[in-house]
């Protein structure tokens, strides 16, 4: 009624507010990611994307080569990312233990280009189909836009990503000690805690959900080694925005930020695409720790 | 002293003759980068800031200096400078708010408003969008040489890109720069000495993108074309990599680094191996950051103090 | 007075002169630079394929012109107009490349005309669509192949709207391509009394298209026309059958697709388009026969681009022949003097806007049980002859027509 006041079709209105939950998802997952990495890394992880990438065409060779379905490419495919990434902590980012952060920062810069390189000059810029599971074909006509099944169950599968995750820090022992290890690394190891390990099995959950947000990307978006260049910029503006505090706040950014987006593109279309940016640069000047951050 | 201006004297003979050995166009365009490093260097290697979103600078004078000369009709040094400016200004816009955290933070931001700058351009009916802003005039140098002979604006380019990194060691060796680096080194200590921290980071930040804005308009009139390349985050990244590689915070590493960067593209772009340029950036980019953080004039630095 | 000239030029120069010594051939070696789209989104219909296309067409020849050897050059252009700018420059200042061939997308297409203008060099243009190219932005040495989106407007735009689809809204990518595509048919449909409700830009290139089906949905519009190409076409078709857009009654019409869409797609998607193209393998023996030896070098049947590459580059080479010189005003009069006629164009005419016009096919994608194998995906609706597709010459805005 109220969009039947602003002579918007209620089509329109719902359907990009409900486009811009289901990117909001993505932004959800990959801040959180990004926030778990950073929590106890103090590390930027610019892979990120990269690594988003990896568990989209993880999914697509699972199918190809080994027959695996998209359900198991949802369990498989995050973990082979995963296994990456602590390969990429043991043997790189922990060279870099001492030196600024700023480098860390750079260093997954270089293994970005270098990821997306690869797979630019092994598959093209172009992409390849990945399909819909059988399962989720089709949709269902809410009257006022048809809603593939396929984008409701990816807003269902990044809420369920994202309590799981805030359960397992704050509410169990691991995630005790992974809190103890972002305030004070040095004293969580003279507890007899293995911070070592630990840093690594960040890293690791962290570039998982990365793989798991690209699984759920799969069947909508192309499997494309740029598929991440882009977005992860803009998940770092989510990031900024929410701050680096909690992991509910990253989640409840991320939701927020992609319904802002899709309602921007309903009331000034040409501006969809740097919303996103102009909050960041609000909340900056408002609260330069970020909505749910604590004062450095 | 006697030889440090011998080699000067010898380094401006080689930029005189180089363009009648070289392929001139493709030394403007080390020309180019090597002052959008230097300026890009006066405020990671002196002020010690990591920005990530130089190209908006860059690319940003790219289009304002190409529309100038295209549509307004500008002449050709005052259609630069109108790039610098606006470059100039957006910078003290970013760096208003970005000085406002630092580190992985204020690379963050950086990054970010350069995002914003880049959807901003490529909707912008000015540049062409994906088409790029093309057939830009070369015009005159002060309305009497004719630029669109290479050589001739060599030399114009040569003129400018000089100057311009003139101007960073001259901020370097000033007061300013001397504060820069102490702030650099320890910001609490600056801020005791009654230093006004905000202030020369800005300020900093501001020169910096400026020079990086006249970098970017020169290469428009070199290529007669601005285009969504030039304010991509790719272009941000490629900055970093010319000034990590040469070496942060030395006066001619970036210089360097430019030279080997854009060196490295073009011979790889035309041969059997131009699929693997992102691939062999980006590992130089890793070894660099593992094993080569001083960088080559860094590096070479170490040894002569070592060896003497 | 021509070798007055280039020593004038400088001393770069010094190389030219001894190379113009021998013959009319420039420095004894015929160049021609093949700049194409080698692994983005527009590889699979110009690429590889578009390279390939241009070795046949000069082992056709023997391997040499008037006594003087030819040279493929080829480099990836990624799409990006700066890229393609500063090779096409490089390419004509360094290694005195003679013509440059394929050029897909228009954007390169338009910054290359910059350049070949000011070098006075050849551009063979296949991929490009944008009919501005040999209007407002006609160069007197470019030349506007096998295709345009004129005539792609007048073959399936008029024929849609004949059907009965006299309300469009567009999706059209954000580029000058897209533009020129969503104009030329906005002119078409108006003229056959039509409407067109609106258009949605996208960026190109876009790989989810369901926001812009949502408010092509909330048009109401009774066709969506898309005004992209390649990747994106296929994309937007796939989130169409997604969101249910042809479900509820709206129709889809792919203005520009090629028959390497049609084989991502697969029949059961794609059936029943109907779209307009330049050249189709199976529609004679001459066609066939060339099509088999393409299909026997390359894994794939040609795309209407792919066809045009290699006979823009035959007519381009017989020009040298027929002259003995590669001099670029002498084989240009050569190839407008004298009509194509070879299995992709008969009686094809070069204008003097660089419009190369030749007869268009509008085509109906079969059903997977009308396709008798594989790359069997066409049947011929209509032959639209090239005066109608492409207008007449007074038509043009080139200044230098």
């Amino acid at each position: 009624m109220l969009a039947d006041l602003l002579g918007i079709p209620p089509q329109l209105l719902f359907g990009q507010l409900l486009l811009g939950l289901i990117s909001g998802a993505f932004y959800a997952v990959l801040s959180l990611g990004l926030a778990v990495i950073f929590g106890m890394l103090n590390i930027v992880n610019f892979a990120h994307g990269a690594l988003y990438m990896l568990g989209a065409f993880a999914s697509y060779f699972l199918l190809k080569i080994l027959g695996i379905n998209y359900w198991g490419a949802l369990i498989l495919a995050p973990i082979i990312v995963g296994a990456a990434g602590i390969v990429i902590e043991r043997f790189l980012l922990r060279r870099l233990a001492g030196v600024d952060h700023l480098y860390g920062l750079l260093l997954t810069f270089g293994l970005a280009l270098v990821i997306e390189g690869l797979f630019v000059k092994f598959f093209g810029a172009s992409g390849l189909p990945y399909p819909t599971p059988e399962a989720l074909k089709g949709g269902v006509n809410l009257g006022f836009m048809f809603v593939p099944w396929y984008r409701a169950w990816v807003v269902v599968a990044a809420v369920i990503v994202c309590v799981f995750t805030w359960w397992l820090f704050e509410r169990t022992k691991v995630g005790a000690y992974l809190r103890a290890g972002t305030e004070n690394p040095t004293l969580l190891q003279a507890f007899g805690v293995n911070v070592p390990l630990l840093t690594t099995l960040a890293y690791g959950y962290g570039v998982a959900l990365a793989g798991l947000a690209g699984v759920l990307a799969a069947p909508i978006t192309q499997v494309a080694p740029l598929m991440g260049s882009n977005l992860i910029i803009t998940v770092f503006a989510v990031v900024v925005i929410g701050g680096m505090g909690s992991i509910m706040g990253a989640a409840v950014t991320g939701l927020a930020m992609g319904m802002i987006e899709g309602l921007t593109k309903v009331f000034w279309p040409e501006a969809s695409a740097t919303v996103i940016f102009v909050i960041m640069a609000i909340v900056l000047v408002i609260r330069p720790a970020g909505l749910f951050g604590r004062t450095a | 002293m006697t030889n440090r201006n011998i080699l000067i004297v010898l380094a401006l003979a080689a930029l005189m003759v180089a363009p009648f050995v070289v392929y001139p166009i493709f030394l403007m365009k080390i020309l180019c980068f090597a002052l959008f490093a230097a300026a890009f260097n006066l405020i990671l290697g002196y002020g010690g800031l990591l920005s990530f979103g130089h190209a908006a600078y860059f690319g940003g004078a790219a289009y304002i200096c190409g529309h100038a000369l295209k549509v307004w009709g500008l002449p050709t040094e005052l259609g630069i400078l109108v790039g610098g400016l606006a470059a100039g200004a957006f910078g003290a816009v970013v760096g208003l708010l970005a000085i406002r955290r630092q580190g992985i933070y204020f690379a963050m931001i950086t990054l970010a408003l350069a995002q914003m700058a880049f959807f901003f351009f490529i909707s912008a009916d000015f540049t062409g969008g994906e088409n790029g802003l093309q057939g830009v005039p070369r015009g005159y140098a002060l309305g009497l040489f004719d630029l669109s002979n290479n050589i001739t604006l060599y030399y114009f380019v040569l003129a400018i890109c000089l100057g311009g990194f003139l101007i960073v060691v001259r901020a370097v060796h000033s007061p300013f720069g001397q504060v820069l680096r102490a702030l650099r080194d320890n910001e609490d200590r600056a801020i005791s000495l009654g230093y006004d921290v905000e202030r020369v980071k800005l300020l900093a930040f501001v020169l910096s993108a400026t020079l990086s804005g006249i970098a970017g308009a020169t290469k428009t009139v070199v290529f007669q074309l601005a285009s969504l390349t030039d304010v991509n985050w790719h272009m941000s990244g490629e900055v970093v990599l010319m000034t990590l590689l040469g070496g942060v915070g030395t006066l001619l590493g970036p210089v360097l680094g430019a030279g080997v960067v854009v060196a490295l593209q073009n011979t790889l772009a035309s041969g059997p191996l131009s699929a693997w340029v992102p691939v062999i950036m980006g590992t130089i980019f890793v070894i660099c950051v593992l094993a080569f953080r001083r960088g080559i004039v860094g590096e070479i630095n170490a040894l002569i103090k070592r060896s003497f | 007075m021509k070798m007055l000239k280039t020593l004038a030029a400088g001393v770069s120069a010094l190389a030219l002169t001894v190379g113009a010594a021998q013959a009319q051939i420039s420095d004894g070696v015929v160049k021609i630079g093949v700049l194409t789209d080698m692994a983005a989104t527009y590889s699979d219909l110009a690429g590889s394929g578009a390279v390939a296309a241009a070795e046949m067409a000069v082992a056709d020849f023997g391997g040499t012109v008037a006594g003087a050897p030819i040279e493929i050059l080829t480099a990836d252009h990624q799409n990006k107009a700066d890229i393609a700018a500063n090779k096409a420059r490089e390419w004509f200042e360094n290694e005195n490349v003679d013509s440059l061939a394929e050029l897909v997308t228009t954007s390169v297409a338009l910054a290359v005309f910059e350049i070949a203008k000011q070098q006075n060099k050849i551009a063979l243009v296949s991929g490009a669509a944008s009919s501005p190219l040999t209007n407002d932005a006609c160069i007197p040495t470019g030349i506007h192949y096998t295709y345009n989106t004129r005539a792609l407007a007048v073959g399936t735009g008029s024929a849609v709207v004949k059907e009965g689809g006299d309300s469009w809204y567009f999706l059209t990518a954000n580029y000058a391509f897209g533009e020129a595509l969503q104009r030329d048919v906005s002119a078409v449909v108006e003229a056959e009394g039509g409407t067109v409700l609106g258009a949605s830009k996208h960026p190109f290139p876009s790989s989810d298209f369901s926001s812009f089906v949502l408010q092509a949905q909330a048009s109401g519009a009774k066709v969506v026309g898309l005004a992209n190409a390649g990747a994106d076409t296929t994309n937007a078709i796939k989130a169409a059958n997604e969101f249910g857009l042809v479900a509820s009654g709206q129709s889809l019409a792919a203005l520009l697709m090629f028959i390497t869409d049609v084989h991502a797609l697969g029949l059961d998607t794609a059936q029943g388009i109907q779209l307009t193209t330049g050249f189709y393998w199976d529609l004679n023996d001459e066609t066939r026969a060339w099509s088999q030896k393409f299909f026997e070098k390359t894994g794939t049947m040609p795309t209407m681009v792919q066809a045009g590459v290699y006979s823009s580059v035959s007519h381009y080479l017989k020009g040298i022949e027929a002259t003995g010189s590669d001099d670029t005003d002498t084989v240009m009069a050569w190839m407008r003097a004298n009509p194509v006629n070879d299995f992709f164009a008969k009686g094809g005419e070069i204008r003097t806007d660089g419009r190369m016009v030749h007869d268009m096919y509008l085509v109906k994608v079969k059903s997977p049980s009308e396709s008798k194998g594989p790359w069997d995906y066409y049947e011929v609706l209509r032959t639209i002859p090239g005066e109608e597709a492409y207008g007449p010459l007074s038509e043009s805005t080139c200044p230098t027509k």
